[in-house]
Protein backbone atom coordinates (compact mmCIF):
# COMPACT_ATOMS: atom_id res chain seq x y z
CA UNK A 1 0.00 0.00 0.00
CA UNK A 2 1.17 3.41 -0.81
CA UNK A 3 1.10 6.64 1.31
CA UNK A 4 -1.58 7.41 -1.07
CA UNK A 5 -3.70 4.26 -0.27
CA UNK A 6 -2.35 4.53 3.71
CA UNK A 7 -3.62 8.22 4.21
CA UNK A 8 -6.89 7.72 2.34
CA UNK A 9 -7.34 4.30 4.50
CA UNK A 10 -7.15 6.95 8.02
CA UNK A 11 -9.53 9.46 6.38
CA UNK A 12 -12.38 6.14 6.02
CA UNK A 13 -11.43 4.59 9.14
CA UNK A 14 -11.00 7.91 11.27
CA UNK A 15 -14.36 9.76 9.93
CA UNK A 16 -15.86 6.25 9.59
CA UNK A 17 -17.22 6.60 5.91
CA UNK A 18 -16.24 4.37 2.57
CA UNK A 19 -13.32 4.71 1.34
CA UNK A 20 -14.45 6.07 -2.17
CA UNK A 21 -15.81 9.48 -0.26
CA UNK A 22 -12.35 10.18 0.50
CA UNK A 23 -10.92 12.25 -1.97
CA UNK A 24 -8.58 15.13 -2.50
CA UNK A 25 -11.56 17.75 -2.20
CA UNK A 26 -12.91 16.62 0.70
CA UNK A 27 -13.04 18.91 3.30
CA UNK A 28 -13.14 20.05 7.41
CA UNK A 29 -16.83 20.19 8.25
CA UNK A 30 -18.69 19.75 4.97
CA UNK A 31 -19.92 16.05 5.82
CA UNK A 32 -21.44 15.21 9.32
CA UNK A 33 -18.59 12.77 9.50
CA UNK A 34 -15.78 15.44 9.94
CA UNK A 35 -16.55 17.47 13.21
CA UNK A 36 -13.88 18.91 15.05
CA UNK A 37 -14.85 15.69 17.64
CA UNK A 38 -13.83 13.68 14.60
CA UNK A 39 -10.96 15.55 13.48
CA UNK A 40 -8.73 14.69 16.61
CA UNK A 41 -9.29 10.79 15.91
CA UNK A 42 -8.01 11.72 12.47
CA UNK A 43 -5.21 13.68 13.43
CA UNK A 44 -4.94 10.67 16.15
CA UNK A 45 -4.96 8.31 12.92
CA UNK A 46 -2.68 9.67 10.74
CA UNK A 47 0.01 10.06 13.38
CA UNK A 48 -0.37 6.33 14.01
CA UNK A 49 0.11 5.54 10.28
CA UNK A 50 2.91 7.77 9.43
CA UNK A 51 4.55 7.98 12.66
CA UNK A 52 4.78 11.49 13.01
CA UNK A 53 3.71 14.02 15.65
CA UNK A 54 2.26 17.65 13.84
CA UNK A 55 2.71 20.91 15.17
CA UNK A 56 -0.73 22.56 16.06
CA UNK A 57 -0.75 24.97 13.76
CA UNK A 58 -0.61 22.32 10.97
CA UNK A 59 -3.13 20.67 13.35
CA UNK A 60 -5.64 23.62 12.36
CA UNK A 61 -4.74 23.62 8.33
CA UNK A 62 -5.40 20.24 7.76
CA UNK A 63 -9.02 20.92 6.36
CA UNK A 64 -8.79 18.89 3.26
CA UNK A 65 -7.53 15.50 2.03
CA UNK A 66 -5.04 17.67 -0.01
CA UNK A 67 -4.00 19.76 2.95
CA UNK A 68 -3.06 16.80 4.56
CA UNK A 69 -0.95 15.35 1.87
CA UNK A 70 0.66 18.52 1.68
CA UNK A 71 1.57 18.96 5.15
CA UNK A 72 2.45 14.91 5.51
CA UNK A 73 5.37 16.12 3.08
CA UNK A 74 6.82 18.91 5.78
CA UNK A 75 7.11 15.77 7.60
CA UNK A 76 9.16 13.77 4.92
CA UNK A 77 5.96 11.63 4.08
CA UNK A 78 6.26 10.91 0.17
CA UNK A 79 3.44 11.18 -2.18
CA UNK B 1 -6.23 -3.37 45.63
CA UNK B 2 -5.98 -1.46 41.65
CA UNK B 3 -3.51 -2.66 39.50
CA UNK B 4 -1.13 -0.89 36.95
CA UNK B 5 0.28 -3.95 35.39
CA UNK B 6 1.75 -3.08 32.11
CA UNK B 7 0.21 0.78 32.23
CA UNK B 8 2.50 3.53 30.54
CA UNK B 9 2.49 6.62 32.95
CA UNK B 10 3.71 9.85 32.95
CA UNK B 11 4.47 11.55 35.86
CA UNK B 12 5.37 15.33 35.23
CA UNK B 13 7.60 16.49 38.47
CA UNK B 14 8.25 13.82 39.73
CA UNK B 15 11.29 14.18 41.73
CA UNK B 16 10.04 14.85 45.03
CA UNK B 17 7.15 14.94 47.07
CA UNK B 18 3.79 13.80 45.67
CA UNK B 19 5.14 13.30 42.53
CA UNK B 20 7.66 10.95 43.90
CA UNK B 21 5.00 9.17 46.05
CA UNK B 22 3.21 8.66 43.08
CA UNK B 23 6.40 7.22 40.61
CA UNK B 24 6.71 4.80 44.17
CA UNK B 25 3.08 3.67 44.23
CA UNK B 26 2.76 3.49 40.11
CA UNK B 27 5.86 1.20 40.17
CA UNK B 28 5.13 -0.37 43.21
CA UNK B 29 1.21 -1.44 41.07
CA UNK B 30 3.35 -3.06 38.17
CA UNK B 31 3.45 0.11 35.75
CA UNK B 32 5.95 1.46 33.67
CA UNK B 33 6.75 4.90 34.96
CA UNK B 34 7.76 7.95 33.05
CA UNK B 35 9.21 10.37 35.10
CA UNK B 36 9.99 13.78 34.59
CA UNK B 37 12.55 15.62 36.36
CA UNK B 38 14.23 19.07 35.68
CA UNK B 39 17.66 17.64 36.46
CA UNK B 40 20.23 14.73 36.63
CA UNK B 41 20.80 15.36 40.09
CA UNK B 42 16.92 15.14 41.21
CA UNK B 43 16.65 12.16 38.91
CA UNK B 44 19.13 10.26 40.36
CA UNK B 45 17.83 10.71 44.10
CA UNK B 46 14.33 9.48 42.68
CA UNK B 47 16.42 6.56 41.61
CA UNK B 48 18.16 5.97 44.72
CA UNK B 49 15.11 5.72 46.94
CA UNK B 50 13.67 2.88 45.09
CA UNK B 51 14.30 -0.64 44.85
CA UNK B 52 16.63 -2.13 42.07
CA UNK B 53 13.56 -4.17 41.17
CA UNK B 54 11.55 -0.62 40.75
CA UNK B 55 13.76 0.94 38.66
CA UNK B 56 14.40 -1.38 35.98
CA UNK B 57 10.85 -0.12 35.06
CA UNK B 58 11.59 3.57 35.54
CA UNK B 59 12.78 5.63 32.50
CA UNK B 60 13.46 9.41 33.86
CA UNK B 61 12.76 11.93 31.01
CA UNK B 62 14.92 15.28 31.95
CA UNK B 63 12.96 18.27 30.38
CA UNK B 64 11.84 21.71 31.58
CA UNK B 65 7.95 21.07 31.60
CA UNK B 66 8.10 24.85 30.13
CA UNK B 67 9.64 24.14 27.51
CA UNK B 68 7.59 23.57 24.67
CA UNK B 69 9.83 22.30 21.96
CA UNK B 70 11.30 19.44 24.55
CA UNK B 71 7.92 18.59 25.32
CA UNK B 72 7.22 17.29 22.10
CA UNK B 73 10.78 16.04 22.09
CA UNK B 74 9.83 13.85 24.90
CA UNK B 75 6.36 12.96 23.04
CA UNK B 76 7.69 11.83 20.05
CA UNK B 77 10.48 9.75 22.33
CA UNK B 78 6.94 7.82 24.08
CA UNK B 79 5.62 7.92 20.57
CA UNK B 80 8.61 5.66 19.40
CA UNK B 81 9.00 3.64 22.13
CA UNK B 82 6.27 2.84 23.53
CA UNK B 83 3.22 3.51 20.70
CA UNK B 84 1.13 4.32 23.55
CA UNK B 85 0.60 6.13 26.68
CA UNK B 86 -1.95 5.27 29.43
CA UNK B 87 -1.90 7.36 32.11
CA UNK B 88 -0.86 10.92 32.47
CA UNK B 89 -0.55 12.68 36.14
CA UNK B 90 0.37 16.41 35.11
CA UNK B 91 2.21 16.96 38.97
CA UNK B 92 4.50 19.64 38.27
CA UNK B 93 4.12 22.73 40.21
CA UNK B 94 5.19 25.51 42.66
CA UNK B 95 3.39 26.96 45.06
CA UNK B 96 3.33 31.03 45.23
CA UNK B 97 2.24 32.78 48.48
CA UNK B 98 2.01 36.40 48.16
CA UNK B 99 -0.74 39.15 48.66
CA UNK B 100 -2.54 40.10 45.66
CA UNK B 101 -1.09 43.56 45.96
CA UNK B 102 2.18 42.09 46.35
CA UNK B 103 2.24 39.97 43.17
CA UNK B 104 4.41 40.86 40.30
CA UNK B 105 2.79 40.49 36.84
CA UNK B 106 6.22 37.98 35.88
CA UNK B 107 5.54 35.93 38.97
CA UNK B 108 1.87 35.55 37.80
CA UNK B 109 3.21 34.30 34.15
CA UNK B 110 5.92 32.24 35.82
CA UNK B 111 3.63 30.80 37.86
CA UNK B 112 0.68 29.91 34.89
CA UNK B 113 3.74 28.54 32.81
CA UNK B 114 4.56 25.69 34.96
CA UNK B 115 1.31 25.26 36.93
CA UNK B 116 -1.51 25.69 33.79
CA UNK B 117 0.06 25.98 30.61
CA UNK B 118 2.64 22.74 30.93
CA UNK B 119 -0.72 20.69 32.09
CA UNK B 120 -2.11 21.96 28.97
CA UNK B 121 0.55 21.24 26.56
CA UNK B 122 0.84 17.49 28.14
CA UNK B 123 -2.67 17.48 27.21
CA UNK B 124 -2.75 18.46 24.01
CA UNK B 125 0.24 16.06 23.23
CA UNK B 126 -0.82 12.96 25.60
CA UNK B 127 -4.68 12.58 24.26
CA UNK B 128 -3.25 12.31 20.51
CA UNK B 129 -1.68 8.92 21.77
CA UNK B 130 -4.93 7.97 23.74
CA UNK B 131 -6.76 8.34 21.41
CA UNK B 132 -5.40 6.12 19.04
CA UNK B 133 -6.13 2.93 21.64
CA UNK B 134 -9.76 4.84 22.78
CA UNK B 135 -8.32 5.08 26.51
CA UNK B 136 -6.41 6.42 29.02
CA UNK B 137 -6.44 8.43 32.01
CA UNK B 138 -5.40 11.71 33.18
CA UNK B 139 -5.21 13.36 36.25
CA UNK B 140 -4.52 16.95 37.17
CA UNK B 141 -2.68 17.69 40.40
CA UNK B 142 -5.24 20.29 41.73
CA UNK B 143 -5.23 22.27 45.37
CA UNK B 144 -7.97 22.35 48.26
CA UNK B 145 -6.49 26.32 47.27
CA UNK B 146 -7.97 26.11 43.90
CA UNK B 147 -11.35 24.58 45.45
CA UNK B 148 -11.79 27.12 48.26
CA UNK B 149 -9.40 30.12 47.83
CA UNK B 150 -6.87 31.34 50.82
CA UNK B 151 -5.68 34.29 51.69
CA UNK B 152 -2.20 35.40 50.30
CA UNK B 153 -2.24 32.77 47.91
CA UNK B 154 -4.83 34.07 45.44
CA UNK B 155 -2.46 33.69 42.01
CA UNK B 156 -1.78 30.26 42.95
CA UNK B 157 -5.59 29.03 43.81
CA UNK B 158 -6.47 30.67 40.40
CA UNK B 159 -3.88 28.30 39.19
CA UNK B 160 -5.00 25.42 40.90
CA UNK B 161 -8.89 26.30 40.10
CA UNK B 162 -7.70 26.53 36.62
CA UNK B 163 -5.95 22.65 36.46
CA UNK B 164 -9.89 21.51 38.18
CA UNK B 165 -11.57 23.63 34.96
CA UNK B 166 -9.49 22.03 32.31
CA UNK B 167 -9.98 18.97 33.54
CA UNK B 168 -13.54 19.24 33.65
CA UNK B 169 -13.69 20.41 30.16
CA UNK B 170 -11.02 17.58 28.61
CA UNK B 171 -13.28 15.08 29.94
CA UNK B 172 -15.96 16.55 28.53
CA UNK B 173 -13.98 16.75 24.97
CA UNK B 174 -11.89 13.39 25.55
CA UNK B 175 -14.84 11.13 26.78
CA UNK B 176 -16.20 9.48 23.72
CA UNK B 177 -12.33 8.78 22.74
CA UNK B 178 -12.45 6.74 26.42
CA UNK B 179 -10.08 9.37 27.60
CA UNK B 180 -11.15 10.31 31.57
CA UNK B 181 -9.98 13.14 33.10
CA UNK B 182 -9.81 13.98 36.90
CA UNK B 183 -8.56 16.68 39.10
CA UNK B 184 -6.91 15.60 42.89
CA UNK B 185 -7.27 18.58 45.17
CA UNK B 186 -4.52 17.39 48.10
CA UNK B 187 -5.35 19.58 51.56
CA UNK B 188 -2.05 20.35 53.76
CA UNK B 189 0.32 17.39 52.62
CA UNK B 190 3.74 17.23 54.60
CA UNK B 191 6.20 17.73 51.62
CA UNK B 192 9.20 20.47 50.37
CA UNK B 193 6.29 22.50 49.51
CA UNK B 194 4.96 23.13 53.12
CA UNK B 195 8.46 22.76 55.09
CA UNK B 196 8.59 26.22 55.23
CA UNK B 197 5.38 26.02 57.00
CA UNK B 198 5.90 27.58 61.13
CA UNK B 199 4.82 25.31 64.01
CA UNK B 200 2.46 27.80 64.66
CA UNK B 201 0.87 28.20 60.81
CA UNK B 202 0.87 24.62 61.26
CA UNK B 203 -0.82 24.33 64.57
CA UNK B 204 -3.29 27.05 63.09
CA UNK B 205 -3.96 24.67 60.37
CA UNK B 206 -4.74 21.50 62.26
CA UNK B 207 -7.31 22.93 64.25
CA UNK B 208 -9.43 23.32 60.29
CA UNK B 209 -8.58 19.67 59.35
CA UNK B 210 -11.33 17.13 60.79
CA UNK B 211 -9.22 14.03 60.69
CA UNK B 212 -6.74 16.02 62.86
CA UNK B 213 -3.42 15.06 60.84
CA UNK B 214 -1.79 16.16 58.19
CA UNK B 215 -1.89 14.32 54.79
CA UNK B 216 1.52 12.40 53.89
CA UNK B 217 2.23 12.34 49.77
CA UNK B 218 1.42 8.67 49.76
CA UNK B 219 -2.37 9.01 50.15
CA UNK B 220 -2.23 11.48 47.77
CA UNK B 221 -0.34 8.66 45.27
CA UNK B 222 -2.81 6.56 46.64
CA UNK B 223 -5.75 8.52 45.14
CA UNK B 224 -3.88 9.65 41.87
CA UNK B 225 -3.36 5.50 41.31
CA UNK B 226 -6.92 5.04 41.79
CA UNK B 227 -7.71 7.05 38.98
CA UNK B 228 -5.07 5.62 36.93
CA UNK B 229 -6.33 2.12 37.31
CA UNK B 230 -9.59 0.65 35.76
CA UNK B 231 -11.29 0.54 38.73
CA UNK B 232 -12.03 4.10 38.21
CA UNK B 233 -13.33 3.31 34.81
CA UNK B 234 -16.50 5.25 35.55
CA UNK B 235 -15.38 8.50 37.08
CA UNK B 236 -14.06 11.52 34.50
CA UNK B 237 -14.79 15.42 35.43
CA UNK B 238 -14.57 14.84 38.83
CA UNK B 239 -12.69 17.14 41.87
CA UNK B 240 -11.43 14.62 44.07
CA UNK B 241 -10.09 16.04 47.75
CA UNK B 242 -7.47 14.58 49.21
CA UNK B 243 -7.52 16.91 52.48
CA UNK B 244 -8.87 15.58 55.85
CA UNK B 245 -11.90 17.37 55.45
CA UNK B 246 -9.65 20.60 55.74
CA UNK B 247 -12.07 23.56 55.54
CA UNK B 248 -9.61 26.36 55.11
CA UNK B 249 -10.43 29.43 57.05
Amino acid sequence: MNNTELLYKAFSSALNIELDQVTPDLTYNTIAEWDSTAHMVLIAEIEGVFDVMLDTDDIIDMSSVAKAQEILTKYDVGF
Amino acid sequence: MPSLESKIILITGAARGIGAACVKYCLDKGATVLANCRTEDAAEKLKQSLAESEVSRLQVLLYDVTDSDSIKRQFRLIQSQYSRLDGLVNNAGFMLEQPIPMTRKQDLEGLFATNVNAAFEHIQLASRLMIRQKGGSIVNLGSVVGEQGARGQAAYAMSKASLSALAKSAAKEFGASGIRVNTIAPGFIETDLTAHYSEQQKSELLAHIATNRFGKAHDVAKAIGFLLSDDAEYISGQVIGVDGALALP
